[in-house]
């Protein structure tokens, strides 16, 4: 090979920059978060139920919190009607966290782990919990 | 049929995924086996072909000579686009490598009423390419959050930038915007232009009509059919880590987009997109124009026998002597 000392050394930039994931996580534990659903609040439910069910709240309550942020600001509306067309009250403070008053077991656990940062805290006020 | 057959594959691809997960239930084929052999290929595939044009000599020094080559000292030389140091050829590369230099001087011939030939500067070419290239970069890097169990802050920082506008939920990353729409003008300027579409072969289409794939089940697995993506996080992690696992409900979507990524992986040593590696690779670009102060040899030349003036003249000194021809030695 000619210019064999360019072309390896070339070759070990790529290979760094592509196995990266692979010598980065060597024997690093894949810790998957579990969020924690064991508040007061929840606990004393009849029917542990969220506004939806929880694979819709698993994969869409960020466009679902857009969605009421929308209608509170933009349209005053605060009644949401659920897809069992039962009415709750749109809010993130009085409905949300009420029931999950744990945003560091609860929320944080899940954000954390996929590095994502809403930005609900820029305009709401953060709950202060006992627990920290 | 040059633009009917890689848009039939990319179209059969993606139901082969969908077909297989949803259907037949083969998540670990799709999710954990495929990826893997394409990861093994993709790194395997590159290395040799980047080892297999290493091992091809340059029998010439042909750098681009795109300027005033080095001469007198009172001769401005263009050490950017004729350069004669590997300094100035790091420089020219590397130029060449994050804004495409030579994109940028891109011509245009048209044939006009007359008949007149002009030539003009033709710069979409260019700044799609840039758009596209940059935002496929920055797309690349923002996914590391997912192969990292703790995702660092340069990449969370991309990652701000990228949605700072904030709009929607999910924020609207730009660099989704951008890559989709360099990507279409891309494959509409071969289909538009007669000459372009004239050259352009399935190979040309089929990665474009790939990775606008790929690009579309990406933006709809984040923006429109969200999938269980903690689950996703973890069974990439796993996949990283040697620890493969595959967790229930992740939806169809990030399947197909696996696949079609895969694909891209598996094909990427095949094809012409061997140019990430293949431009370090280019005599006109790596070399430097230095032939007037460094022979280059020929590395495959044949080892000839010559025959010199001086061991002639030793064979037949006295000969010429005598025949009264002068000679160097006496």
């Amino acid at each position: 090979m000619y210019n064999s000392g360019k072309i390896i050394a070339g070759l070990v930039v790529f290979l760094a920059f592509f196995a990266f994931p692979f010598y980065y996580n060597l024997g690093k534990a894949n810790a998957r978060p579990e969020p924690k659903l064991n508040t007061p609040v929840i606990q004393q439910l009849a029917e542990k139920k969220c506004v939806e069910s929880r694979d819709f709240m698993r994969s869409e309550h960020m466009q679902l919190l857009n969605d009421w942020r929308d209608s509170v600001v933009r349209d005053g509306n605060r009644i949401y009607v659920n897809a069992e067309g039962k009415k709750h009250t749109i809010s993130l403070q009085n409905t949300c966290m009420n029931c999950h008053s744990n945003k560091k077991e609860f929320c944080d656990s899940c954000h954390n782990y996929m590095a994502v940062k809403p930005y609900c805290w820029s305009c709401h006020i953060q709950p202060k919990e006992d627990k920290s | 049929m040059k633009i009917v057959l890689p848009l039939v594959a990319v179209i059969m691809l993606v139901v082969l995924a969908f077909a297989g997960v949803q259907v037949a239930g083969m998540q670990f084929l799709f999710g954990v086996l495929i990826p893997y052999l394409a990861i093994a290929f993709f790194i395997a595939g590159f290395i040799y072909r980047v080892i297999k044009w290493g091992m091809s000599p340059v029998p010439f020094c042909i750098p681009t000579t795109a300027g005033q080559m080095k001469s007198f000292p009172w001769i401005k030389q263009n050490k950017l686009d004729n350069p004669s140091s590997t300094m100035g050829v790091v420089g020219r590369m590397a130029l060449e490598v994050l804004v495409f230099r030579s994109l940028f001087r891109n011509t245009k011939t048209e044939l006009r009423e007359g008949p007149q030939l002009s030539y003009g500067s033709e710069k979409f070419l260019w700044i799609a390419g840039l758009a596209f290239h940059w935002s496929f970069l920055i797309i690349f890097i923002r996914h590391f959050r997912f192969f990292m169990l703790e995702t660092p802050f340069v990449i969370q920082m991309i990652e701000g930038l990228d949605s700072f506008l904030q709009i929607g939920a999910p924020l609207l990353y730009l660099t989704d915007v951008v890559l989709l729409g360099a990507v279409t003008f891309l494959v509409f300027r071969r289909l538009a232009m007669p000459l372009i579409k004239y050259i352009s072969l399935p190979a040309d289409y089929f990665p474009l009509f790939l990775i606008l794939g790929i690009a579309t089940s990406g933006i709809l697995m984040r923006y429109f059919m969200k999938v269980h993506i903690v689950g996703v996080k973890e069974m990439v992690l796993g996949l990283v880590s040697f620890n493969p696992v595959v967790p229930e409900g992740i939806g169809v979507i990030f399947y197909i987009h696996l696949f079609l990524v895969s694909t891209l992986l598996a094909y990427f040593p095949l094809s012409k997109l061997m140019h990430m590696g293949g431009v370090f690779m280019s005599p006109t670009r790596n070399m430097a124009n230095n032939s007037r102060e460094v022979r280059h040899v020929n590395p495959w030349n044949y080892p000839v026998h010559v025959h010199t003036y001086d061991e002639y003249e030793d064979e037949f000194r006295e000969k010429m002597k005598k025949a009264g021809l002068p000679v160097e030695k006496e």
